[in-house]
């Protein structure tokens, strides 16, 4: 199992406008989550704290680096870069339901005290997200690793 | 209109904190869950709590519950089409958007609008 590690030259990718780009789209969808509420209600303007508006930006700029990447190694990197944004997309869907236990925890404690509501649901979004993804590793290994116990012994007989 | 600045500058800032995270994470589908983080939430919750106080957040993320379960199922179809169908990050991810919009009020729209 791959284990979770850092890698700082990964920052070296990115251009100086995708971060701005990414700052810029953060921006402009909390202040339009912002006017939904102001404008519809508490309720639909909720709908919009989960709206995946950095997700494309996100994904198009992983796709793009995996591109580059293949690239700058002679080959044509499209489908590579492709299959690396779908892998991302993956995450996030585990990423989602953390993001359900943040909602969650912060509905049912901000009442009582709002500094436990952001602690709690910020540990509840971590954790969930964690043992979701750990979780979803451990069972494609056990898979992987009974289809390569299959292989093997249809080949012995 | 400074609530508006403010909005945007706390946003960009946790948004592109978080984003940053998710670069220098790997594997990849584990920086993906970065992806989904609740940036635009913490941003847009710090300010409602101060404007309206706690009962207005609460309400804004028993909504945020069907954002989520709508978000979970987008992500799916995400990655189903840049798998399968083939196509490039940016189409897939604004053309699923759709997606998003209809699970989210379906489910908003189910539970009574309350969620």
């Amino acid at each position: 199992m791959t284990p979770i590690r850092l890698a700082p030259s990964s920052l070296k990718e990115g251009r100086w406008y995708e971060y701005l780009i990414r700052f810029a789209l953060g921006g402009a969808a909390t202040v339009f989550a912002g006017l939904v509420s102001s404008r519809y209600g508490a309720s639909i303007g909720g709908l919009f704290l989960a709206l995946p508006a950095i997700f494309c930006a996100s994904a198009t700029l992983i796709e793009k680096h995996e591109i580059r990447r293949k690239r700058e190694a002679g080959l044509a990197g499209e489908r590579r870069g492709q299959m690396a944004a779908a892998v991302d997309s993956a995450g996030a869907a585990l990423g989602a339901l953390g993001m359900l236990a943040f909602a969650m925890v912060f509905s049912l404690t901000a009442e009582t005290s709002i500094a436990a509501a952001f602690i709690g649901a910020s540990l509840a979004w971590l954790v969930i997200s964690m043992v979701a993804w750990y979780v979803r590793r451990k069972t494609r290994s056990v898979r992987r690793g009974r289809t390569k116990q299959k292989g093997s012994g249809s080949a012995l007989v | 209109m400074t609530e508006y600045v403010i909005r945007f500058l706390a946003g960009g800032a946790i948004v592109s904190a978080f984003a940053m995270l998710g670069d220098l994470l790997r594997p990849k589908s584990f920086a993906g869950l970065f992806g989904a983080a609740p940036s635009v939430a913490l941003a847009t919750l710090g300010i409602a709590v101060y404007q309206h106080g706690a009962a207005y957040a609460a309400l804004q993320t028993r909504a945020m519950i069907a954002g989520a379960i709508a978000l979970a199922i987008y992500s799916v179809v995400v990655c189903q089409i840049l798998a399968r169908a083939r196509l490039r990050a940016l189409p897939a991810t604004l053309l699923s958007l759709v997606v998003w919009l209809i699970v989210a009020f379906g489910v908003l729209m189910l539970a009574g609008g309350q969620t």
